[in-house]
């Protein structure tokens, strides 16, 4: 059953990302972002950690994506960029592919080596979890707090700001 | 083999539990509704001639509801515009799994828990399931390919995810109260006494946190005082575009969410199944006397006293629902942002405050 469901989840998931780079309207693609994300917190749950599969479907298909596909949807962009931009974009994002390829045959490389077995216990018990957030990474937890105020309060004055002209 | 049926019995007997009692509700609403403005409400619906104050009308709806015309506009996102009724209709429905009826039912040996899918993140469960209830209004705005609809659910989003914000954070102060985020633990919990005779319900430990999550889940079920996504009467909703049985889903779905918040409220702060007093083996009064009674008897007292909690707010939420008029846009969101998520977080502290005093 669960390598059934691993097999479904992964076929879904992948082919949610493929269709996600494939189509050419912005609203389906964000739609299959979520698709991918669902299926990604499916994956956790499979692993024995219903925490982080709930968080990661909260936080990324309920919260976030709603706001991608609010803007998307209200904007509408229909035309894609200029062809004298197209050059360059295309150039610089097959830069970044390539980078990205051989992160991932190195990520690859590792994810062969056999598993250290979790214990029985659930892995990402939410007191643990938090236990953990406030002792061993107190630092990068609190320095990840202050980015994340630092980009929303920048985000609410370069709107104020555009408001005033 | 026999667990496996044990499950299947269970999901059927949640399902038919909810989609029955909901329709009912909308029995109930129109009676309710009725019985407030001096009517006598929907009491035609016959079945060879009987009929038992419009008992019937709930499935008289549903035939007239199914042999209408399914209407898909032509200019509409074909797939995403059929696809929408079902997402919320979906993600409210699951929800009911988490929910504990009862304590462990005991027969022949095997020891059933009255409670369909029992995780230790229960809590985040229902929400994730009702945060994507989100796509259903947002898509069938946008895949109607109407500029109203999509404005309709534009605004529906937007009502939902601020008052999501405040429907989260005034649950923490529960959570901390009763640290868990497991339904049946925190059920467990409310079982114990306060002073030696008040029943820990979260009422008593949390009445802010009640308040708040009651108006935010009443915000999230998009009822009158809250009703700016539909606004039948007088703007465009999101699911203008619908018709027959697909409007009927978004009908069926808002009354499922009465029903849903309903159980959550009874389950985090009305001691879900919990009657005052009784243990696993009978009533033990404060005042020195007992009442012993066999196990069947104390499930049974169990299920039945989660069903009156649940009918209580049921009622509560139809009763609030035909007393106010609606919320301006702005007065909505400076309720949501300037009144209910500042006094979240200041319940938050001061449950911290206590905690740590005590």
């Amino acid at each position: 059953m669960a390598y059934f469901l691993f097999f479904l989840l992964s076929v879904v998931c992948i082919a949610s990302v493929l269709g996600m780079i494939i189509s050419k309207n912005q609203a389906y693609s964000a739609l299959f972002v979520i698709l991918a994300f669902t299926c990604t917190g499916g994956f956790f749950a499979l692993l024995d950690a219903p925490f982080i599969a709930v968080i990661q479907i909260i936080i990324y298909a309920g919260a976030i994506m709603v706001l991608f596909i609010f803007v998307i949807m209200m904007v509408d962009v229909r035309k894609g960029i200029t062809p004298e931009k197209k050059k360059w974009t295309s150039g610089f994002a097959s830069g970044i592919a390539v980078i990205l390829f051989i992160e991932l045959i190195v990520a690859l490389k590792m994810a062969f080596n056999p598993l250290n077995t979790s214990s029985s216990q659930a892995i990402g018990n939410p007191s643990d979890l938090g236990y953990l957030l406030f002792t061993k990474y107190l630092y990068p937890f609190e320095i990840t707090s202050i980015l994340i105020i630092t980009a929303l309060v920048g985000a609410i004055i370069l709107v104020k700001k555009k408001e005033k002209e | 083999m026999i667990e496996t049926l044990i499950v299947l019995v269970k999901i059927v007997c949640a399902l038919v539990w909810f989609l029955l009692i909901t329709l009912y509700l909308t029995w109930a609403e129109r009676k309710e509704s009725a019985l407030m403005q001096d009517r006598i409400g929907a009491n035609r619906a016959n079945f060879f001639g009987i009929r038992i104050i419009g008992l019937f009308q709930p499935f008289a709806d549903a035939i007239k509801m199914a042999f209408k015309e399914d209407f898909t506009p032509s200019f509409s996102r074909k797939f995403l515009h059929d696809l929408a009724p079902f997402l919320s209709f979906f993600f409210t429905g699951v929800t009911i799994a988490t929910i504990p009826f009862g304590d462990i039912l005991k027969i022949g040996g095997k020891e059933i828990k009255l409670q369909v899918l029992d995780i230790n993140v229960g809590l985040l469960f229902v929400l994730a399931m009702l945060s994507f209830t989100i796509y259903g209004v947002l898509l069938s705005g946008w895949a109607s390919n109407n500029r109203w609809t999509l404005i309709g659910g534009l605004r529906g989003a937007a009502q939902l995810i601020s008052y999501e914000v405040a429907l989260g954070l005034s649950l923490i102060g529960l959570v901390m109260v009763f640290p868990s985020l497991d339904f049946s633990a925190i059920v467990d919990f409310q079982g114990e006494l306060l002073f030696g005779w008040l029943p820990k319900w979260g009422i008593f430990l949390q009445p802010l946190g009640f308040l708040i999550f009651l108006f935010a889940t009443m915000a999230e079920s998009e009822r009158v005082p809250f009703d700016l996504p539909e606004g039948e009467s007088e703007i465009v909703g999101f699911f203008t575009e619908y018709g027959g049985m697909k409007w009927g889903m978004y009908m069926f779905t808002d009354f499922m969410k009465v029903l849903i918040i309903s159980c959550l409220l009874t389950t985090l702060f009305f001691g879900g199944y919990q009657v005052p007093w009784l243990y696993a083996d009978g009533f033990r009064f404060p005042w020195g006397g007992e009442w012993l009674l066999p196990h069947g008897i104390v499930v049974l007292f169990q299920v039945l006293m989660f069903n009156i909690k649940v009918f209580f707010f049921c009622w509560l939420q139809i009763l609030l629902r035909w007393t106010y008029p609606r919320f301006r846009y702005d007065q909505l969101m400076d309720f949501g942002w300037k009144l209910l998520i500042p006094l979240s977080l200041i319940n938050i502290v001061a449950t911290a405050i206590i905690m740590s005093i005590l």
